[in-house]
This record gives structure tokens, C-alpha cells and sequence, in this order.
């Protein structure tokens, strides 16, 4: 038996307050108003006193609409269906594919029992060298995209998710500009790696709390297919909009704010999120990139802050690159002794001659004598930025690895280079020895 | 424990983790209460009392909780069990076993799931330690187990007032925890049974001890930055705040390793379940130099991570405290390593939120500084009933938004502890490990080093650092000769001593006697008076020294290469 109420006693933001009896917190309803029918969630029992959020936003409510509680959270539909489909965050069909219905999955469930994970042990190969080589990106790692607005990171998160290589896509777009999700849908399509992937996307002219389900959908999606032996990479743009479309609704319900607005949980409610992330014991993996764009690029911005507080590490996306200094993989360690014998020295070398191309350039600005030395730096730091750093580059590790030391040799001499004798005799390009 | 009559109520409300009830009879202010939802029974603790409504904080997802629900009040505290089986065990922050709870439910943590905390069939080979007419107070213990490499005290309640009498005791043999070991009988005449296993308060310190003394020996970490720099005492406190990407968890993870303590528990509060997981994979592969047994055996770990239920966070650090606590009684030196206090902190933020109280700064509660101070005035050395001495160390790590140490969290562990290790961003760019600033941090502690030595050499540091800066705006031109060479000492100091390279076997950890040994030599090159023509040869130099130095640092203490490597560097500073 389902119950419908019809006296809406208030109406703020995207909520809406009805007064029922016997309802569950986090119960969904169904609100009918004169435009359609729309989806709402409890989020706060008082007494009678339900709160309801408005899934499509509470413009056009009447205060004697109809308020149907149907006794259950929400939930996704989880079947091989769902490949090559795109959904909105509420989990209705965006492309004009039928309603999906079978299977029905709660989303937000519990966490992971941490003694059911394991140390993750496999690389994702991308393509890029400045991941490859310098912050290999681990199966089940939870890793951001920090950037400031214009920086190309939908293009990156799309290169990544088709060469990838990894079972099932799964991308969230979160306020996303409607031209960006055509640019996401189409570059799959392309590559033919749109029957492996599974979109939900928020465009930023849908209802703001749609906006906050996207996550929810995507990783209780992901957790289904993880739990079935597949490796699944999880794709999430922008968690800036998510986290303001909590503040948005933590504001609307009167919560106290603690840090520019945002609400006390904000650490909680990413983490949360991000720690969706895992290796299960006996079963697959879900990887979570995720895109963080910092307003005025400012990291200590709460979203960044708490964010990278959280994650595995995060890639700085600056002036089309990703920078090679604060960009970190914490789980890097776990796997890149087991690719190539050079891969650590080739990875440490290269940034640390880098980072003394930098100061070079830094005395040079500022007017001091170069050296010899320094015009080395210079020449080896431009030739790194244009053939190893550029976003266009896409080789495999090995390459990558060659064209490291096919850097090194044209720029010094084996014994500059810092790297042991051993690796010398291995891997500088022949042609250059003793020249 | 079955009461006769159990105590009721019925929700009337629920925002997030905060559930408010209506009750009849009365209310116990913390007491634990059980939401009845469907077939789940979902644990929490009255945290607020007003009229006949009392409020929970919930440990569990509260979704699908109704108005008109039943709660269940229990009489008790929020409590932990302690008794023997507790070392190398993994916890929630309730002390749930977390592998039997993944054994029982699977790869999730199921809600209102709840596991005893101690194995109640196990048999342990008890030993008594007092016989019939024996007087005892509470600290007192009735016998002992072993568990692991300790003898483990089976003690009388640590509730128990005045002076007891043993009216029975169990011989020699072979007991699960439940069974009743002794019995004794109090001045009023009242019989109390001691079990192997008794439950505690979190919330309330475990004082069953003489006197608390002054904590003035220092706890040697192995990592010299702290042992020469700033140290920690034995019974000391400390904290480590710092960025994200600082490296806090690296230090706890090397502390926990590294220190000469006894037990060692780590509590995970609010933090990435993987680092936990690292732990659970190496742990119980390192051996104790020490013990010789798996580090495991001496370990504990409380985790909540920081995607489980939030309520349980703050409680995870009390039962980690507790737990602490329980082993100092059996004359053991317990390091308790908290991972990150922040968190636990913005779990109370959160709750007092939702209980609309007056917010302070950041929207921090008022009782914040009150509620941080308690936690680490926890820690001590004391002196036990038997004349031995036991101790609690404390170290909590501080994530400050922003990695602005100006936050309340970081002000309010400031006041409180002895001894702050700033971690910095700066270092941590620069690849020096360990990454705490030794200009910044400071101790109240004394350290194993020469004092007077120390602060030698912190000055040099200082004044490298300022030469460093000068140097930023004015070239290496523009600088003497003489404070060049001071800023070399100082990068020396740095790169040779201060920093530690955690991936070589003999460098990442220090012991006591190398220590001072080593510092007494770089102390007598950073006073030794040296003269360069130029600049270069001066570089050149310190550049060889450093070179040979670290080969010297990762070489065994006293072994043959030992020695001849110092020989070497000894030869190369006569010859300036």
C-alpha cells in the first residue's frame, strides 16, 4: 500500500516539507505537478515533518501537489544492458534507448570491508609518458585531475578512457556543458569504445541534485561489475560541481557552513566517494579518476584541499601539460619496478635534471651567468617540455622509456646524467657512446 | 546480561547520523542505545539530553529509519573488552573484528553487524599471582597468560574502590576468558568475580595506577631528525600536522615500525582504507629485531576509515587510547599512533552541526580544545601498583585544511603537546625524508644527544638558512666567501644527518649509540674552522663529503666497512 499526501507545507530550494506518517529516512517519493512527475528523497524527519528534496527541482510545485512515498531508496538498474547507454543522473535514458528496470541495485551502500581489499599490484598503461613513466597510474587507484577552468581535461580523461586498458568505462559528468557531453558520447563512439563504457551524465542545465546522484549511480554500478571480475575505470568530471551542488543543499537545509560556504561533511561525503576505489580479495577493481577544478587555481580551496587529503596522489594539469612537480602517484611505487629495470632511475633522473632546468631558467630570468652547464639544462628541459611532456604524445611505456634516454644522450654526457654505470651500458643509444 | 525490565523509546526524528527519541523513564547521558530497523539493530550513544527527547549520534547509515521506530537503551557506557587476544588483531572503532566480520558477511560491512572482540573459546594458560587472603586495590592483577612475547595481567576491575580480599583462586591451568579466575570480596563485603576479560569505558582514562610521573626519558624513534632535533619522551606527546603529500602517513608507518616500545597501535581514523591495507600486508611480514617475532604480534589496529560511518571515528580513537592504556598497566611502554586527529575532529564538527549548537571558528564546537587536551592527557608515564612503570606515547598526526597550521585543530593540539614535527610541503618537493621542518618544529623533551651540541647545530642550520635566502636575491656573487661556506655546512647537516633514506636497510633506521657517534663527528665538522680559496673548491668538497658520508650512513654501525669508511672522511677534513 503506498501512500499520497497532498499538503506541501513548505517549499525552499529544492525542498519541500510534507507532513506523513511512517516514512523511511532516505525513503524515495514521487511528486506529481502539473508539468510531470518527479523524484524526491527524505532527508530529514521531524516528528510528522518529512523533508523532501526534489530530484527535478521544485519550480511549479503546488502546495497541494501529490506526494507519493514508494518505500524504497534509489536504485539503478544493473545488467549488461547498461553498455553503451547514456542516463542522466536520476537514471532515466538520455539517448533514446528504453527505460532499464530489471536488476534494480541500491546505490550509496556500505563500504568495503578493508580486510576483503588487497595492495594493488597492476599498471594502467594510458599511452601518456608523463603518467606512464613519472606517475604510473595503478589498478584501483583514486586519483584527480587538479586544474583551473580552460585547461583541456575532458580531452585527457577521454584519451585515457579509450586506451585504458581496462573492461568497462564508466564516465560522470557532473554540470557538464551540454557541448562537452556530445564531445565525450562522440569521441567514444569513434574509437568504438562506447559498447564497452556507461554514461550518467548531468548537464549544467539539469536540476541541481540529480547532480549529486551521478557519483552514486556510477560507483554502485561499478561495484556490480567489479564484484563479477571485471576491471572497471570510473570517470568522474567535475567533483568541484558536485561539491557545490552539496553546498547548495546544505545551505537550503540551514546547515551551519564550516569553510567558504561548504558543509562540515564535505571531507566525509568525497571520501565517501573516492573510497569506492578498490581491489577486492578474489574478485575485479574499480579505478577513480576524477576531475577537481580549482577555482583561481588555489589549492588550498576546500574542494582541492579535502580532496587531495583523500586521494592516491593527484596529476596538476597546467598549460595543456601535466606538470611534473606536485603531480604524485602514491601507488606508483607498487609497480614500476616490475616493468623495465630503468624505469625508476630514467624516472628520477629525468625530474630531477628538470627541476635544475627550472632554477636554471630562474637565474636566467633574474640576470645571473649561465654556465655551460646551465645552457645544457635549457637545451635538455625544451627538449623534454616539446617531445616528452606534450599532451599529444602517445607512445607505450617502452618507447617512452627510449625516448627518455634518446633525450639524455643528445643533451649530455653519460656521466652528467647521474645514472649508474650498470644502466649506462644497457640502455644509452650506442651510437652516442664515446662520441 | 539480561535486564528485567529494558528501557524504551521511540524515534521521533532523524537528520543524518543524529536520531532523536522520546523515552519514558529516564536516560543515561552517553549510555549506548540500539535502533531497532527491520531486522537491524543499529548501535549509537546518547549525546544529548533535553525534556523527554534524547538524541543519538548512530554508528551506522541511518537510511530507512522511521518515525515510531524502537530504541533500545542499554545501561552501558560505550565500552571496550579488554582482556588477552587483543594484540595483532584488526578493529572498527568499536572494536568489531573486522576479518571475522568479512568472514561472516563478505566483501561489505554490513550495518548492525556486531562481533565479539575477543575469542570466548580460546583457552589461555593462566598462572596465579596471589592466593586466598591476599589484599588487593584496582591495578592489582590475580594471575597472568601469555599472549604473544608478554607475560598479560589478568586484572582485578579496574572499577573497583578501596582495598579487596581474594576469598578464591583458580590454579594453575588452562581458562577461556569468560570463566571466573578469582573471586574477592570488598570491605562492605560485597563478592565481585574477576574474569580473564573485563569491559571499560572508552571515554573514561584507566586510572588504576600509583602516581603519574614526569615523562623525561626519551623514546628513541631511530629517526634522527627526531631523536636529535625533537624529541619525544617516553610518556610524551606529540603531533605532526601537515599537508596533504607531506608524508604524515610515511612517519606514522616508519614510527610504528621503528620505535623501542613495547606495543604499538595504530589507529586509522578517517583515513584511506589502503594505507591501512599496506599495514595488514606488511606487518606480519617485518620481523621485531627486538622480539624477533612478526611486528604483527605487537601490534594493534583501529581502523575506521574514512568512508565508514562517521560517529564510529570518534570513537575509534577512544577505544585505541583505551586499549593503550590497558596494556600500560601491565608495565609495557605503548605507543599509540593516531592517523589523523583532524578527522576525528571534523566528526565532531559535523555532530554539533546537526545538534544546531553555537558554532565556533570554522564551525568548530566550543568543547573542541577541552575534548582534544582530554584525549592526549591520556597519555603518561605512571608509576603501577607492583612499583613497575608502564607508559602511554601519544602521536597524532594533524591534516590542516589547507595545510595552514593557523586552524583550531593545530592550535589545540599545539597547547597541548610536547613536542611539535611540522611536516612541510617544501621538503616534501625536494624529495627530503623525513620531511619535518627543523627549523619550525619544536620539543619540550630532552634529547639522548649532547644538548648544548644540538643547539650547535641548529644555529649553523639557521644560519645556512639565511645565507640560502640572501643568496635567492643577490646571487651566489654576492655572498662572502665565509657564509658560503656556512651555508654549505648547513646543507651538509641536512642532507647527511637530518635526512634518512627510508629505502636502505642500514640508513632507515638509527639506533641510539649510532646516533650519538654520528653526531659527534658532524658536530666537529660544522665548528671546524675551514678555509677555501674559491667557492667551487669549497662546493667540491662538501659535494665529496656528502658523498662518502651517505655511503657511510647506509653501511652497518661498527662493521669493517664501517670503520674504514670514517677513516676516510676523518682523513679528508684533516687535510682543510
Amino acid at each position: 500500500m503506498q501512500k499520497v499526501y497532498s499538503e506541501i507545507l513548505q517549499i525552499a530550494g529544492d525542498v519541500i516539507i510534507v507532513e506523513a506518517e511512517g516514512i523511511g529516512y532516505k525513503e524515495l517519493a514521487e511528486v506529481k505537478t502539473q508539468t510531470g512527475v518527479s523524484l524526491a528523497q527524505v532527508i530529514r524527519l521531524d516528528g510528522k515533518k518529512v523533508s523532501l528534496q526534489v530530484l527535478a527541482g521544485s519550480r511549479g510545485i503546488s502546495t497541494n501537489d501529490k506526494v507519493r512515498f514508494l518505500g524504497k531508496q534509489i536504485q539503478v538498474s544493473c545488467t549488461e544492458d547498461l553498455l553503451g547507454r547514456v542516463f542522466t543522473g536520476a537514471g532515466d535514458p538520455r539517448d533514446n534507448g528504453p527505460e532499464l528496470t530489471e536488476n534494480m541495485i541500491d546505490i550509496g551502500g556500505p563500504s568495503v570491508n578493508p580486510s576483503k581489499r588487497i595492495v594493488p599490484k597492476n599498471m594502467i598503461r594510458t599511452g601518456i609518458p608523463m603518467i606512464d613513466i613519472f606517475n604510473t597510474l595503478v589498478e584501483s587507484q583514486k586519483l584527480p585531475i587538479f586544474s583551473i577552468a580552460g585547461e583541456p581535461y575532458n580531452q585527457l580523461l577521454a584519451r585515457i578512457a579509450m586506451q585504458a586498458e581496462v573492461d568497462l568505462i564508466i564516465l560522470g559528468g557532473m554540470g557538464l556543458k551540454y557541448d562537452d557531453y556530445l564531445f565525450f558520447r562522440d569521441t567514444l563512439e569513434e574509437h568504438g569504445s562506447l559498447s564497452r563504457s556507461i554514461l550518467f551524465v548531468h548537464t549544467a542545465s539539469d536540476p541541481t541534485v540529480e547532480c549529486l546522484l551521478v557519483p552514486d549511480m556510477c560507483l554502485a554500478v561499478a561495484e556490480k561489475f567489479a564484484l563479477e571480475g571485471k576491471r572497471v575505470l570510473c570517470l568522474l568530471t567535475d567533483m568541484t560541481n558536485f561539491s557545490d551542488a552539496l553546498k547548495e543543499v546544505a545551505i537550503t537545509m540551514e546547515q551551519i557552513p564550516s569553510n567558504r560556504g561548504y558543509p562540515g561533511d564535505l571531507y566525509s561525503q568525497l571520501a565517501a566517494r573516492y573510497e569506492k576505489a578498490v581491489d577486492f580479495d578474489g574478485a575485479g577493481s574499480i579505478t577513480v579518476l576524477g576531475v577537481t577544478t580549482m577555482p583561481g587555481d588555489d589549492v588550498t580551496h576546500p574542494v582541492p584541499d579535502n580532496t587531495g587529503y583523500i586521494t592516491e596522489g593527484q596529476y596538476y594539469l597546467r598549460g595543456g601539460r601535466i606538470e611534473p612537480f606536485g603531480s604524485l602517484s602514491r601507488l606508483k611505487q607498487q609497480v614500476n619496478d616490475k616493468t623495465r629495470s630503468d624505469h625508476r632511475t630514467i624516472m628520477d633522473r629525468m625530474i630531477q635534471l628538470f627541476a635544475d632546468y627550472r632554477e636554471s631558467l630562474e637565474k636566467r630570468s633574474m640576470g645571473f651567468q649561465m654556465s655551460a652547464w646551465d645552457d645544457k639544462l635549457i637545451k635538455y628541459g625544451e627538449t623534454f617540455e616539446s617531445r616528452l611532456m606534450d599532451l599529444s604524445v602517445n607512445i607505450p611505456l617502452e618507447e617512452a622509456l627510449d625516448l627518455g634516454w634518446k633525450i639524455l644522450s643528445d643533451c649530455f654526457e653519460p656521466a652528467e646524467t647521474g645514472i649508474k654505470d650498470a644502466l649506462i651500458e644497457e640502455y644509452w643509444p650506442k651510437e652516442k657512446v664515446g662520441s | 546480561m539480561a535486564a528485567e525490565k529494558q528501557r524504551k523509546g521511540q524515534v521521533t526524528g532523524v537528520n543524518g547520523n543524529m536520531v532523536a527519541c522520546e523515552f519514558k523513564d529516564k536516560v543515561v547521558q552517553n549510555e549506548v542505545a540500539y535502533v531497532v530497523v527491520g531486522d537491524e539493530t543499529l548501535k549509537g550513544e546518547v549525546i544529548r539530553v533535553k525534556g523527554n527527547i534524547a538524541e543519538l549520534q548512530v554508528f551506522e547509515d541511518t537510511a530507512g529509519i522511521r518515525v515510531g521506530d524502537t530504541i533500545e537503551f542499554s545501561d552501558d557506557l560505550l565500552s571496550v573488552e579488554l582482556g588477552p587476544g587483543l594484540l595483532g588483531q584488526i578493529f572498527d572503532g568499536l572494536q568489531n573484528p573486522l576479518p571475522q566480520l568479512a568472514e561472516q558477511h563478505g566483501f561489505f560491512l554490513k550495518r548492525g553487524a556486531y562481533l565479539k572482540p575477543l575469542d570466548e573459546e580460546k583457552k589461555w594458560e593462566f598462572t596465579p599471582t596471589v592466593k586466598v587472603g591476599d589484599k588487593l586495590r584496582a591495578g592489582n592483577h590475580v594471575g597472568t597468560v601469555p599472549e604473544n612475547m608478554f607475560e598479560h595481567r589478568i586484572f582485578l576491575p579496574f572499577g573497583i574502590t578501596g582495598e579487596v580480599e581474594v576469598t578464591d583462586i583458580k590454579a594453575k591451568g588452562s581458562y577461556a576468558i569468560k570463566e571466573v579466575v578469582a573471586k574477592v570480596k570488598d570491605a562492605d563485603g560485597v563478592k565481585h568475580d574477576v574474569e580473564m576479560v573485563q569491559v571499560w569505558p572508552v571515554k573514561a582514562p584507566i586510572k588504576a595506577y600509583t602516581e603519574k610521573l614526569k615523562a623525561n626519558e626519551p623514546l628513541v624513534t631511530k629517526l634522527r631528525l627526531i631523536d636529535t632535533i625533537c624529541p619525544v619522551s617516553v610518556g610524551g606527546t606529540f603531533c605532526t600536522p601537515g599537508p596533504f603529500g607531506a608524508g604524515k602517513t610515511v612517519l606514522q608507518h616508519l614510527l610504528s615500525r621503528h620505535a623501542e616500545v613495547d606495543v604499538v597501535i595504530v589507529a586509522a581514523c578517517g583515513e584511506r582504507a589502503g594505507e591501512v591495507v599496506e599495514i595488514l600486508y606488511e606487518f606480519p611480514e617485518l620481523i621485531d629485531p627486538k622480539t624477533g617475532k612478526s611486528l604483527m604480534e605487537r601490534t594493534i589496529i583501529i581502523c575506521n576509515t574514512s568512508s565508514m560511518p562517521v560517529a564510529a571515528r570518534e570513537s575509534s580513537v577512544y577505544t585505541a587510547v583505551t586499549l593503550a592504556e590497558y596494556y600500560r598497566q601491565m608495565g609495557l611502554n605503548v605507543l599509540l599512533l593516531a592517523d589523523s586527529t583532524s578527522r576525528w575532529a571534523q566528526a565532531m564538527r559535523e555532530m554539533s552541526g546537526r545538534l544546531e549548537e553555537i558554532p565556533g571558528e570554522e564551525a568548530f564546537p566550543a568543547y573542541l580544545e577541552s575534548r582534544i587536551a582530554s584525549f592526549y592527557e591520556r597519555a603518561g608515564l605512571v608509576k603501577l601498583r607492583d612499583g613497575g612503570l608502564g607508559s602511554v606515547t601519544i602521536g597524532g598526526a594533524v591534516s590542516p585544511a589547507g595545510g595552514n597550521f593557523e586552524e583550531p585543530v593545530t592550535q589545540a593540539t599545539l597547547k597541548v603537546v610536547g613536542g611539535f614535527l611540522g611536516l612541510s610541503q617544501a621538503r616534501a618537493n625536494a624529495r627530503k625524508y623525513p620531511t619535518i621542518e627543523p627549523l619550525e618544529s619544536w620539543s619540550k623533551y630532552s634529547s639522548f644527544v649532547d644538548n648544548d651540541k644540538v643547539a650547535d647545530a641548529l644555529a649553523m642550520l639557521k644560519k645556512s638558512n639565511n645565507v640560502g635566502q640572501m643568496m635567492k636575491v643577490v646571487g651566489e656573487e654576492g655572498t662572502s666567501t665565509d657564509e658560503f661556506i656556512d651555508y654549505l655546512k648547513g646543507e651538509f647537516f641536512d642532507a647527511v644527518y637530518l635526512q634518512q633514506n627510508a629505502f636502505d636497510k642500514a640508513d632507515e633506521a638509527s639506533s641510539k649509540e649510532r646516533q650519538t657517534y654520528v653526531f659527534d663527528l658532524v658536530h666537529s665538522i660544522l665548528t671546524q674552522k675551514m678555509h677555501f680559496e674559491e667557492k667551487d673548491a669549497a662546493r667540491r668538497f662538501f659535494q665529496e663529503l656528502r658523498q662518502k658520508f651517505i655511503t657511510w650512513n647506509s653501511s652497518e654501525f661498527e662493521t669493517d666497512s664501517f670503520k674504514d669508511i670514517e677513516k676516510e672522511l676523518r682523513g679528508k677534513l684533516e687535510a682543510v
